[in-house]
């Protein structure tokens, strides 16, 4: 009986998470194009219910019903699955996001790891689209995609083993609860810089949406997608954003913890910090230019890899001398 | 509890490897491999191993197979499929097959492994195996931990090395 109770709470709550984040992220769209429209002096989607509110399920609709089409030379199987490979690990990664001080799904003690590990699969999806759809601007999308997330993870991941050693946990329950003397952000000025950096990279947003860039490959991987599979790509776009925004105000902003003297339960904060993250992610695609790609990687290994690894250093110097 | 899952890692670990060397297709072999190292990961898991487990995911699955596929995809496999797969060497094929596994069933069936009935990482009041791989790593084994290090970084410098000169000539 205690196993099944056990279950079954489980179950409830992976469908609370899975509903919900898939509402939310249907609604990040709709957000991205009013606060895009709005920063541009536009109005953005007004149509379909009030102030366009209805706009995200509408689309839902039209993407359900829109024909499916599977290109004649494509790989069928690899096509199929490559929206499928995308999705999924953007969205087992919820498993160990804390939402609250006692709203997640589990707590493992390689939270972190395994987020990073997850996450990192994503790009699997991606690369077997634009290899499977046997198009050639699929497949330059896919290749720079590939090359682009596989250098900034390192980044990604070297950033994050900053906070970690003041954590000294990768139980993310525990990282939270290691901040309740002050966020990691003060401590980590550097680390965070790089991480949201590369979390834009990792993510494929402005100013380094080169996999996608419109002007010289039409729309990247996913030029041969349509219907639901084209949906699947923009749900997993927008499901990762929420991820490395959760990680991020996890690891550096302290996760649902709030402002000691405001009394606000910790989910409300939780969602507060997330929103913030979000919008800074929106506004920034409103407001940048695209990088070229010998940029995007001159940034990356000879600025920002050093510059972690310069973080790492001094984290265990100061660790180690005055802690 | 955990014997179904042992047995359906395994199951899983066989049948992908087996697809997986039997397809003429070379992405669909990659592909496969993944879902190998998968399975292998789950095995990890059931052993207490978790940080192994990710560590296989993140670095084999996600790093080593992506720059697998990233190479594989620009060739042409189109004509990769079409070269014969089978080359008619079944006499030679069938007899390694046959030495290796007597000798591989013969060390098994002595068991190798009997009296390590509890697994070392659950000896000692760890907290976690990660916290005890990180102290054993940088303690007990920092020397051979550090020797591998420059070992790769020494490979990595020269295959930058061998890359640079294609370019320049």
């Amino acid at each position: 009986m205690d196993i099944v109770t056990e279950a079954l709470i489980a179950f409830i709550k992976i469908a609370v998470v899975l509903a919900v984040v898939s509402l939310v992220v249907a609604y990040l769209t709709y957000l991205e194009r009013k606060i895009i429209a709005h920063i541009q002096m536009r109005l953005g989607p007004m149509r379909v219910g009030w102030h366009g509110l209805l706009q995200p399920i509408a689309d839902g609709l039209k993407l359900f019903l829109k024909e499916d089409i599977i290109p004649a030379k494509s790989d069928k199987i690899v096509f199929i699955l490559a929206p499928i490979m995308v999705l999924v690990p953007a969205f087992v990664v919820y498993s160990v996001l804390p939402f609250s001080e006692n709203f997640y799904i589990t707590q493992v003690n390689i939270g972190l790891f395994l987020i990073l590990a997850i996450s990192s699969l994503g790009v699997f999806g991606i690369v077997m689209a634009g290899w499977a759809s046997n198009s050639k601007y699929s497949l330059l999308g896919a290749l720079r995609s590939a090359a682009q997330m596989l250098s900034y993870e390192i980044f990604l991941g070297f950033a994050l083993i900053g906070p970690l050693m003041l954590a000294g946990s990768l139980n993310m329950q525990k990282i939270v609860e290691a901040q309740s003397g002050g966020w990691f952000v003060f401590y980590q000025p550097l680390a965070f810089i790089v991480f949201f950096i590369a979390a834009l990279a990792e993510t494929n947003r402005v100013p380094f949406d080169l996999p996608e860039a419109e002007t010289e490959l039409v729309a990247g991987f996913h030029t041969e997608y349509s219907g639901m599979k084209f949906a699947f790509f923009f749900l997993a776009e927008y499901a990762n954003i929420m991820v490395v925004s959760t990680v991020g105000i996890t690891l550096f902003f302290g996760g649902w913890m709030g402002i000691p003297g405001i009394p606000l339960p910790g989910f409300v904060w939780f969602v507060l910090k997330l929103a913030t993250m979000i919008f800074v992610f929106i506004w920034l695609r409103a407001t940048l230019p695209r990088y070229r790609y010998d940029q995007l990687m001159r940034i990356g290994w000879k600025f920002m890899f050093p510059l972690v690894l310069i973080n790492i250093f001094l984290t265990g110097l100061i660790k180690y001398l005055f802690l | 509890m955990e014997l179904p899952f042992f047995y359906l890692f395994s199951a899983g670990i066989v049948i992908t490897s087996l697809f997986m060397i039997t397809r003429s297709n070379v992405i669909h072999a990659a592909l496969l491999l993944v879902l190998t190292f998968f399975f292998l990961a789950g095995l990890f898991v059931l052993a207490g191993a978790e940080f192994l487990a990710a560590v296989q995911v993140l670095i084999y699955s996600g790093g080593i197979m992506v720059l697998y596929l990233f190479s594989i995809m620009l060739m042409n496999v189109q004509v990769a499929v079409r070269i014969r797969q089978w080359h008619r060497q079944r006499f030679f094929a069938i007899l390694i097959l046959l030495v290796l596994g007597f000798e591989i069933w013969s060390v098994l069936g002595k068991g190798v492994f009997p009296k390590m009935k509890v697994w070392p990482w659950k000896l000692g009041a760890t907290p976690g195996n990660v916290e005890a791989l990180g102290s054993v790593l940088y303690t007990k084994f920092v020397f051979p931990f550090e020797v591998v290090s420059i070992l790769l970084l020494a490979s990595m410098i020269g295959a930058i090395v061998l890359a640079k000169k294609k370019i320049d000539s």
